[in-house]
């Protein structure tokens, strides 16, 4: 193997320009696992960092903006209120990729309608959940995508259903839901680069345990739950283009391909069903089936590459619109003479 | 109120012929469509050269509830509201023995014959008027029927008070927007109505008008489509929204006139995005997203909505974010009164935000000047990196006002303290996004999508040094914070200035800001004629400037008048400069409607006790 530092990508940077600041998360968070797949994502795609724009709300997961990619341009928002922020960050420049990072308090709580009128939206960015069913910088209160039954030590035992991100975000009508766990690295990363390349709002729901609230063995967000459950859809990998394909390591039948918006495919090898993520319904029952026998389904759990995206009503120049100089920004002293005489 | 009408008697029952100088209101029922033939009347005044304000005081309703819409003409200019009625149209019969009550001795009652009910005054001149024959004469449409019966009254009103239907006629194509067929039905009412007054009206009352000099300069507008108007000569690139009395007009002009004009003409594609968002949670937060990302950015809401956007304008200011805010004030607290006008929101907006927060607040007085401000907000915003409020209300917003015809902006866009790639590579010093190079406590900004190797930052609500990294040192927070106050204090001469109206030998100052300004300058020429002089200080922005404390300063008495229960404006003068002055003496008031010129008066002269 070669020497890493100095490898560099299809643009000719190395892994190091695409890191951050050193974490402040407790070591074995699994938020730390989704920050180092973002990079590796992002430098192995070629993505330029100056041409994506993160953005994230409040809590564990949303300091995590600041440890990878230093070289991108970040706003760390409100509580829940990151997805208006960078919806309208996102008119600026429409070539740019927007990342959202976001955890189960900011997004199923406060953030809830937020979320979901993203969703309507469709505004290509990709959201990440980094979702641990539990408060880490308040040390250790539920969270609405705890289960019912978890006991805190602090908190007694919650009563209360969960909310479940992936099943929302598809009653929500999203383009693109996936879901994951920190633990599963490779996945996590297979499916962020998908994400990236997909056009609209592609929620990653990942479940990111906690090690200092919520790792107890025999709950849902821990990583012995999750490395004991999880119940993959299938193998998934992204192939940048499809000349890149060798599809020789596929038997056929057992793979589905799904083609994205910027003509990459994604290709997910069937394991132990057939499965369809291109049919909602299905992906519905998918989940509700994961849910009754608590497995920890991932996976590529529904994507429609086609669905019309904010942008694509709004009509906006391609130019990005901040760098529209300002002579071009004020319409000429005739439209307001002609304005003025309309108004008598 | 009983008070005002009682000195109206005075005035009036003794003349003869009054010409040019009357109110007149018209009630009738929400969501009869009586707001085209109100708007005919007024804009038919003002075609005439006739100084007019129209005041539509309506309820939070769709359909059904009374409303009423006071045309004032003043010869002399006074376009405040009064709180008396020299003639009454009367097309609601559950309003009908109330609103008689505001009716002058010697006054005027139009009313719909069908209403079966009578007038049980004998000091008012009554003209009924048979607004179902003259409709099921003039053959309107079934569906039509209700509408069109109100340009029965703008018939037979424009008759007998000699307003010109040639006039009415123009003023009808200016409604329709020069359907000529569409006025033309409406016109063939208010010609059929006007000639049965001719014919069956015997002229009893005193009132009439008459043309004069043409209002040359002068337009009619509401305050909110000029704020749009505004905005969009300011180069405005994003608007987040929210629907809200009495904001929602703004947005909705935008978006009427943003198409038409700001298309690139290279492409054809709309160089401006505007978003109906679903809360003003969202709609501000957009709007903190585009600001921040180098749209010029605003929103509009009003005071529920600011309330809303209290967390993410804190941020904007911490953050150093550029954007324009609109207020169009209600009446609070809570819900209160959605469809009435106040200035309630000031200390709000000033304070708007958790910790040492303060912002840039610019209030405008005239439709004139909400397309001035309009503009000159974003400028404001963008040099100083912060965001400004524009503070107006449901009376500027919603009302159809004359005022002077919009002025285009007589400087360039200033886009204050970028740095592009080469800007950057050209930068003097180390550049820091929070780096206070000039002294001036205005840092440099750079913009996502700058590709140079430096230019990123991590922007964040969180304690930062001058590189934008998380800092908690005790050193870091308060250099900083102090910085940004800096910038606000320096903003002080730089924004829109008082405005002064001066009376020789006055030595009481009347303060004021916004739309009271007519009932001030009306109620000064009434006191200067009782005897006292005054000077008028007319405050546009805040902080404010050293003008302000020198006007305070120069009288022995300041009074400060304002539309609101608490004297928001004298407590923020107060609170600014108790160390050099006297005490200023709160004149407050608020019941929902327009300040009139006869508060101010009775309200001065009880305290100077004359």
């Amino acid at each position: 193997m070669s020497d890493k530092k100095t490898d560099t990508n299809t643009i000719g940077l190395t892994r190091r320009d695409y890191r951050g600041e050193r974490s402040t998360l407790c070591p074995g968070c699994g938020h730390n696992t989704i920050s180092a797949q973002i990079i590796t994502a992002c430098y192995e795609m070629g993505i330029n960092p100056h041409e994506i724009a993160k953005f994230s709300g409040i809590g564990c997961s949303s300091k995590s903006p600041t440890y990878f990619l230093s070289q991108s341009f970040g706003f760390n928002g409100l509580h829940g209120r990151m997805p208006s922020m960078a919806l309208g960050a996102a008119f600026a420049n429409t070539s740019m990729k927007i990342l959202g990072i976001s955890g189960d308090g900011d997004t199923a709580s406060i953030g809830l309608g937020q979320f979901k009128h993203l969703i309507r939206r469709n505004l290509p960015m990709v959201y990440i959940v980094e979702n641990n069913g539990v408060y880490g910088l308040t040390k250790g209160q539920f969270s609405a995508t705890a289960e019912k039954g978890l006991a805190l030590k602090h908190q007694g035992e919650n009563p209360f259903l969960p909310i479940d991100i992936a099943k929302e975000a598809l009653i929500g009508n999203a383009s693109f839901v996936a879901r994951s766990f920190a633990g599963d690295p490779k996945q996590v990363r297979e499916l962020l680069k998908a994400a990236f390349s997909h056009r609209g709002t592609s929620v990653l729901d990942i479940i990111s345990p906690c090690v200092s609230f919520n790792n107890r063995g025999d709950t849902l967000h821990s990583y012995q739950w999750g490395r004991q459950h999880e119940a993959p859809l299938h193998d998934i990998a992204y192939v940048p283009t499809r000349r890149a394909i060798i599809l020789d390591e596929f038997k056929e039948g057992e793979v589905k391909e799904v083609t994205l918006h910027d003509g990459s495919l994604v290709i997910l090898k069937k394991l132990e069903h057939d499965y369809d993520p291109t049919d909602k319904w299905q992906a519905l029952k998918m989940l509700e089936e994961a849910e009754k026998n608590r497995w920890l389904l991932t996976g590529l759990i529904y994507v429609d590459p086609d669905q019309p995206t904010i942008y694509d009503y709004l009509d906006l120049t391609d130019e990005p619109l901040n760098r529209m100089s300002a002579d071009r920004l004020r319409p000429s002293p005739e439209t307001l003479q002609q304005i003025n005489q309309s108004m008598l | 109120m009983e008070q005002d009408i009682k000195s109206a008697h005075k005035d009036r029952t003794s003349q003869r012929s009054i010409v040019n100088d009357f109110c007149m209101t018209i009630c009738t029922v929400n969501g009869s469509g009586s707001a085209t033939a109100n708007t005919t009347l007024l804009r038919s005044l003002f075609h005439m050269g006739i100084p007019v304000s129209g005041k539509n005081i309506f309820p939070s309703n769709i359909k059904g509830l009374p409303t009423w819409f006071s045309i004032r003409v003043s010869k002399d200019g006074y376009l405040a509201r009064v709180a008396h009625d020299d003639i009454i149209v009367q097309m609601n019969p559950n309003t009908f023995e109330e609103d008689l009550k505001y009716n002058i001795s010697g006054g005027v009652v139009f009313y719909a014959d069908h209403i079966d009910m009578a007038v049980d005054r004998d000091d008012v001149i009554v003209y009924p008027m048979p607004v179902k024959d003259l409709i099921n004469e003039a053959d309107v449409p079934r569906n039509l029927q209700d509408y069109m019966q109100n340009m029965v009254y703008v018939g037979i009103v424009s008759q007998m008070l000699d307003i010109d239907l040639d006039v009415v006629h123009k003023s009808l194509l200016s409604q329709f927007e020069q359907k000529t067929s569409v006025a033309d039905s409406n016109f063939a009412v208010v010609k059929l109505a006007a000639d049965w007054a001719r014919d069956n009206l015997k002229k009893k009352d005193v009132y009439s008008v008459q043309a004069m000099p043409p209002l040359d300069g002068y337009i009619m507008a509401d305050g909110n489509m000029a704020g749009a108007l505004g905005s969009i000569y300011g180069g405005f690139q994003f608007c987040g929204w929210y629907p809200i009395t009495p904001a929602t007009s703004l947005a909705e002009s935008l978006n009427n006139f943003a198409p038409k004009l700001r298309k690139d003409p290279d492409t054809g594609k709309n160089n401006f995005a505007i978003v109906q968002a679903e809360d003003e949670l969202a709609s501000i937060g957009m709007a903190v997203g585009a600001g921040w990302a180098g749209l010029r950015s605003m929103t509009s809401t009003s005071g529920p909505g600011v309330s809303l956007m209290t967390e993410y304008m804190s941020l904007a200011y911490f953050a150093e974010v550029p954007l324009v805010l609109w207020d169009v004030q209600r009446v609070g607290p809570s819900t209160g009164l959605p469809t009435r006008t106040c200035q309630g929101d000031l200390l709000l907006n000033y304070y708007l935000g958790h910790g040492d927060t303060r912002h840039i607040v610019i209030i405008p007085s005239s439709v004139n000047e909400c397309f001035e401000f309009g503009w000159k907000a974003f400028d404001i915003a963008e040099k100083f990196q912060t965001p400004v409020i524009i503070l107006s209300d449901l009376d500027l917003g919603m009302n159809l006002w004359m005022t002077k015809e919009f002025q285009y902006p007589d400087k360039p866009i200033d886009r204050g303290k970028v740095l592009w790639e080469e800007d950057l590579e050209n930068f003097k010093t180390e550049w820091g996004r929070y780096r206070d190079v000039d002294g001036d406590g205005i840092p440099y900004r750079t913009i996502m999508g700058n590709s140079h190797e430096k230019a990123a930052y991590f922007a964040r609500g969180t304690g930062h040094d001058e590189f934008g990294n998380y800092s908690e040192d005790p050193d870091v927070w308060r250099q900083n914070l102090d910085r940004i106050k800096l910038k606000f204090e320096n903003s002080r001469e730089q924004l829109p200035k008082p405005v002064f109206h001066t009376q020789e030998g006055a030595k009481i100052g009347l303060i004021g800001m916004g739309s009271t300004e007519p009932a001030i300058l009306e109620a000064r020429d009434k006191l200067h004629a009782k005897g006292i002089a005054t000077d008028y200080m007319r405050i546009r922005a805040l902080p404010t400037s050293k003008e302000v404390l020198e006007f305070i300063k120069s009288h022995e008495r300041n009074y400060v008048i304002e539309l609101n229960q608490d004297g928001q404006l004298q407590q923020i003068l107060t609170t600014d400069y108790c160390e050099e002055i006297s005490p200023l003496i709160s004149l407050a008031y608020i019941d929902g409607l327009p300040m009139t010129a006869n508060y101010i008066i009775q309200a001065v002269s009880k305290k100077e006790e004359i």
